[in-house]
């Protein structure tokens, strides 16, 4: 049995139903807002109209969530008996979650800097250039593939053959032609989790590059006139100028790809499974609540996660805002 | 830096070359710095340089210029490699590097069609439908309702405004993983308050199911959405709502006849985002959309086959890229959109 498309066509028909059903509540709420009391003082009947869908979804699902997971993380593994710190504890002394909390370190530590890095070094390199948009485009692109499609990408890279073999894997291969013996690089701790960071780090660096390339762009064409007149060399130019004027910027990218490699997930999933101790505080707590049934031991991770995330959500809002008074 | 004058082209949309401005002015205004000054000036100067100086700099450009080049080359080589791959027999991919390729061409388009229909294969074709099933609600719920926060929060006169934008816009913070657990509950027990059982359980069989995941998407797309939105309706000038008002227009009209049409370009950044986020995402799909053919999505489907069939390359090339072709057209032909968006901060949190 394969593929058919009348059995595809309950999928198509509910998804017309389902938007065609929310387009009608949104139609008769915006009527129902004109049809209340009107020119009050404090429009309580439409401001409770407008709001009301996106605060109640909201409600339900994160503020509400955020206080029961923080509670089901003092509490065992099915949610039923107070533990205390005990999921915490465990937390910090079991050497399998203390492999995860390095690894994540690890993460942290090499993917926002060196994208951000790789981001900013071709931001300069192609910066009006002739085929300044379509190198740009080309770096860019992974930001549009999926982490698992990523990470089937890499994988492929990453492929393995025995020695006698021809290899299909484009790294093996490299390494063989120039005299080396393939590995089954996914399996050597702690290099496959470097090799797995190089997945985010080719993502994230088209992100870095964009938003560092406008910032460039933004330096005023007098400071730029300037230095050339008074004829600083490409190092100092770079020093004294670029680097001041977009550091605003490269803290927020910094920041945000920070963020995003603390609740990497896909990759480490689709890749190795988080085995061959490959495994990150987000897989872990996928794994810990959904797979062993682990509610408490997973809430804890999430709440670690949240917050790890806090400070660094904080100063990417206050940087962000002062770009952008900055700018106004 | 190269100092021949550079043609202006490169500020035309392309890679996002827009200035990091505050997002909305910068989507309607589009301040987009003049070269032409520059450019004359550097030509200018470039005519008395020394022969020398311009020998040197001409070849410090090529430098960067090949160097960019292999930058890309190393960024695209991966993709290119799984993309050739994807159209080599099974027994040659097995066997043989993509690069063989070249000096022996064997292409065959039996992967797409097996991993797509086939269901011993991989049965993709029915997955697309379900990730775009699953993908076109979630974007249209979070734009529409989005939109209708943020002009309640911008506009409508009522006390605790600020503080419950605020309120919002802090969500921003929690990662996804604080309300998995408890948001799947509800699905699963429904919602009581006490001993009373305010909503039922959802348990919702066939094609109903994929209401779950619309739900979990909107809800998760929401403070972002809300927040960009905010800063775009919240710039609308002043003089628009009072003229409307004068006339006796409500809010309701308001929202729908003025202000709707005018932030467009930012319902459409929003959509793109919110596109290729649920398209794209795993760990959602993972939890509230279930593993079989009948609500999971591509990406459900995929890391499940590199995790089980990890060495039938044969489908993951193909199967990968199916997964690719909406979000990389999307991407290219929308670009200045994302770029835009990007820019405004839409990362989700």
């Amino acid at each position: 049995m394969g593929f058919s498309l009348v059995e595809e066509l309950p999928k198509l028909v509910w998804l017309v139903i389902g938007v065609a059903g929310f387009l009608a509540v949104i139609g008769v709420l915006l009527f129902l807002v004109d049809a209340g009391p009107k020119k009050t003082r404090t429009e309580w009947w439409q401001a409770a109209l407008f709001l009301s869908p996106a605060l109640v979804l909201l409600i339900l699902g994160l503020v509400y969530p955020v206080f029961r997971t923080t509670l089901l993380s003092f509490m065992d593994g099915r949610g039923t008996a107070w533990v205390g710190l005990d999921n915490y504890v465990r937390m910090f002394t079991q050497p399998q979650i203390l492999v995860v909390l390095r690894n994540t370190f690890l993460w942290v530590l090499f993917g926002p800097v060196m994208a951000t890095a790789i981001g900013l070094f071709y931001a300069l390199l192609v910066d009006r250039r002739r085929f300044e948009s379509v190198a740009k485009s080309l770096i860019f692109m992974p930001m549009a593939i999926s982490f698992v499609g990523a990470s089937i990408i890499w994988k492929f890279v990453y492929a393995y053959r025995p020695a006698e073999a021809d290899q299909i894997g484009l790294l093996n291969q490299l390494i063989v032609w120039f005299g080396g013996e393939p590995r089954l690089w996914l399996l050597e701790t702690p290099l496959n989790t470097l090799l797995l960071i190089v997945v985010l780090i080719w993502v994230q660096a088209g992100f870095a590059m964009v938003v560092l390339s406008a910032a460039i762009k933004a330096i005023p064409d007098d400071i730029i006139e300037a230095a050339r007149i008074d004829g600083t060399s490409v190092w100092s130019h770079f020093r004294h100028i670029t680097l001041p004027s977009v550091w605003p910027t490269l803290m927020v990218v910094l920041i945000t790809i920070s963020v995003q490699t603390l609740k990497v997930f896909d990759i480490v999933r689709t890749m190795t499974g988080g085995q061959y101790e490959t495994s990150v505080i987000a897989n872990e707590m996928y794994a810990q609540a959904f797979r062993y049934g682990e509610l408490g031991m997973g809430s804890a991770l999430a709440v670690f996660l949240f917050v790890l995330v806090i400070p660094l959500v904080i100063v990417q809002m206050r940087t962000n805002r002062r770009l952008r008074e900055e700018q106004r | 830096m190269s100092t021949t004058p550079q043609s202006p082209t490169a500020e035309e949309e392309g890679g996002g070359t827009r200035r990091s401005s505050p997002a909305p002015a910068d989507g309607l205004g589009g301040r987009v710095p003049s070269l032409q000054p520059v450019a004359a000036k550097a030509a200018e100067q470039g005519a008395r340089e020394s022969a020398a100086a311009r020998v040197r700099r001409r070849l410090s450009s090529t430098t960067a210029s090949v160097i960019a080049i292999v930058i890309a080359a190393l960024w695209t080589l991966p993709t290119a490699g799984l993309f050739i791959s994807s159209f080599r027999p099974e027994q040659e991919i097995k066997t043989t590097g993509w690069w063989t390729m070249f000096t022996d061409p064997q292409l065959t388009l039996t992967n797409y069609r097996e991993v797509l229909f086939s269901s011993s294969q991989g049965q993709l074709a029915s997955y697309f439908v379900n990730s775009f099933v699953i993908t076109v609600p979630s974007t249209v719920f979070v734009v529409l309702l989005a939109a209708l926060a943020a002009y309640a929060l911008a506009w409508v006169n009522f006390p605790g405004r600020d503080w419950l934008f605020l309120g919002i816009f802090a969500l921003q913070i929690v990662p996804l993983q604080m309300s998995l657990v408890p948001l799947l509950r509800f699905f699963s027990q429904g919602v009581s308050i006490g001993d009373v059982q305010v909503l039922p359980a959802w348990d919702l069989p066939g094609a109903f199911a994929f209401t779950n995941v619309w739900v979990a998407h909107t809800i998760f797309g929401l403070p972002l959405g809300i927040f960009l939105l905010h800063n775009f309706v919240s710039q609308l000038p002043h003089s628009l709502f009072e003229a409307a008002r004068v006339d006796g227009a409500g809010h309701g009209v308001l929202f729908r006849r003025v202000v709707l049409p005018l932030i467009v370009p930012a319902l459409v950044s929003l959509a793109i985002f919110q596109f290729l986020w649920v398209w794209n995402d795993l760990l959602v799909a993972l939890i509230f959309a279930g593993g079989d053919v009948s609500t999971a999505p591509l990406t459900v489907r995929l890391a499940e086959l590199a995790g089980t069939r990890g060495n039938e390359w044969q489908r993951l090339t193909a199967g990968a890229f199916v997964s690719m072709v909406v979000p990389l057209i999307v991407f290219f032909t929308l670009q200045r959109y994302f770029v835009r968006g990007l820019l405004a901060g839409s990362v989700k949190g």
